[in-house]
């Protein structure tokens, strides 16, 4: 089970939404990627996106006008 | 949505397929204005795709789509919308993507008549056509109305459940939409992509003919989505923020364009496009000035920054509204 990170800071949606979909399509089942993002739709769009495909989202958060969401691989 | 839920109605599993040009309205805007920060900020993709309970890829377009918008062999709609060139482009890739992934056919949700260039009766065959989908393409919506595709000859999909909907009236498609239970229906109208609309396109335009070339770059294409844009000369251009959210969007274009905000008094934050020396920077700090809180003042104080975060301070007088001439304005 292996951790990632994904700083898709500057892009605006659907784009962080795009580059988290084409990562997760390289990682495993049970591995977990971390999110950065500065679009707060992301907020909205990863966790969408993540239900749709089965993902877990195990954590979001705000922080100094950065996001980050952090997900497992189903 | 409707389409989609027609067929899947029937026990066929579809799976959708969104493709970003970067030209797609939701998303960036919402997201950059806090004035619109009151709408949903949903990405409606998205929704419809987990309202169905079925899989959306969505995928990045952006590259190969500049050949659609700047050389489409059908020609542009009111704008700059490249939209028959567009649906078929967009079909060939579902396609291909439906051969790579094991599916048999594609479903679009288009209605003839729908829209003025790329539903009406005739061009539906040239999309089907110039696609390469041919036969495999079904329109669920005005199926009964085409003729019949492979999957209803073949008894893939049953032609009779599908419809004949025409025309501009939503009102088939709201009954439809009732009949399936959906209490929140998400269609878009036209207004999903920039290229449709008149200010945008001409935005689009005018940094062509400064560049002398049609082209463009993805940071192009969201820049052209914020702010006021004023030409004050042929070889260089303004964008300023119209409020907080513009500007902490456009901040993050700062190490890419030289960029100046009022240092004495607050205001908006401007990006310099193209090419400006020092007779220009002033200028264009005194427009700048006319769009912070120093406008009635005599001087103001305003911070030129470089692409390498070099700042220096000029002073200049704010410039009337009525020195402003109106062709400036993008
Ligand atoms: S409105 Fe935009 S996305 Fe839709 S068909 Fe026309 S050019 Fe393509």
């Amino acid at each position: 089970m292996s951790q990632e990170t994904l700083n898709v800071r500057r892009m605006l949606c659907p784009l962080p939404v795009i580059r988290t979909q084409d990562k997760v399509k390289t990682l495993q089942s049970g591995d977990i990627l971390t999110v950065e993002c500065t679009d707060p739709g992301v907020m909205q769009d990863i966790p969408a996106w993540c239900r749709i495909n089965g993902h877990t989202v195990l954590e979001t958060r705000a922080e100094n006008s950065e996001y980050v969401i952090v997900l497992q691989v189903v | 949505m409707l389409a989609t839920k027609a067929v899947m109605e029937q026990g066929i599993h579809v799976e959708g397929i969104n493709f970003f040009t970067g030209f797609c309205v939701e998303g960036h805007t919402h997201a950059i204005r806090k004035r619109d920060s009151d709408k949903p900020k949903r990405n409606n993709s998205l929704w419809v795709a987990e309202q169905l309970g079925i899989k959306l890829h969505i995928i990045d377009i952006i590259e190969e789509y500049k050949q659609v918008l700047l050389n489409p062999k059908h020609g542009y709609g009111a704008n700059m919308n490249p939209c028959l060139d567009c649906k078929i482009f967009m079909v060939n890739k579902a396609k291909q993507w439906m051969l790579e992934n094991g599916f048999d056919f594609i479903i679009t949700g288009e209605v003839i008549g729908q829209r003025p260039m790329s539903q009406r009766k005739q061009t539906m065959p040239i999309v089907a056509a110039e696609s390469g989908a041919d036969d495999l393409l079904v329109r669920p919506l005005c199926a009964k109305n085409l003729p019949a595709t492979l999957p209803e000859r073949e008894g893939w999909i049953d032609r009779n459940q599908l419809f004949d909907i025409t025309g501009r009236s939503r009102k088939p498609q709201f009954a439809l939409a009732k009949q399936f239970g959906f209490t929140d229906f998400a269609q878009p109208a036209g207004g999903c992509c920039f290229l449709t609309d008149e200010s945008y396109s001409l935005k689009l335009v005018d940094l062509w003919k400064a560049r002398g070339k049609r082209d463009y770059e993805l940071d192009d294409v969201m820049l052209l989505k914020v702010g006021r844009h004023i030409r004050p000369k042929p070889h260089f251009k303004m964008i300023i923020a119209r409020e907080d959210g513009e500007s902490q969007f456009m901040s993050g274009y700062k190490k890419e364009y030289i960029s100046m905000n009022c240092h004495s008094h607050r205001g908006p934050l401007v990006l310099i496009d193209g090419t400006a020396d020092d007779d220009d920077l002033h200028l264009a700090a005194q427009i700048l000035a006319r769009y912070g809180q120093g406008r009635e003042a005599e001087q103001v104080e305003v911070t030129l920054r470089d692409q390498q975060g070099n700042e220096r301070n000029i002073v200049v007088k704010p410039l009337l509204e009525n020195e402003i001439p109106k062709e400036w304005f993008v």
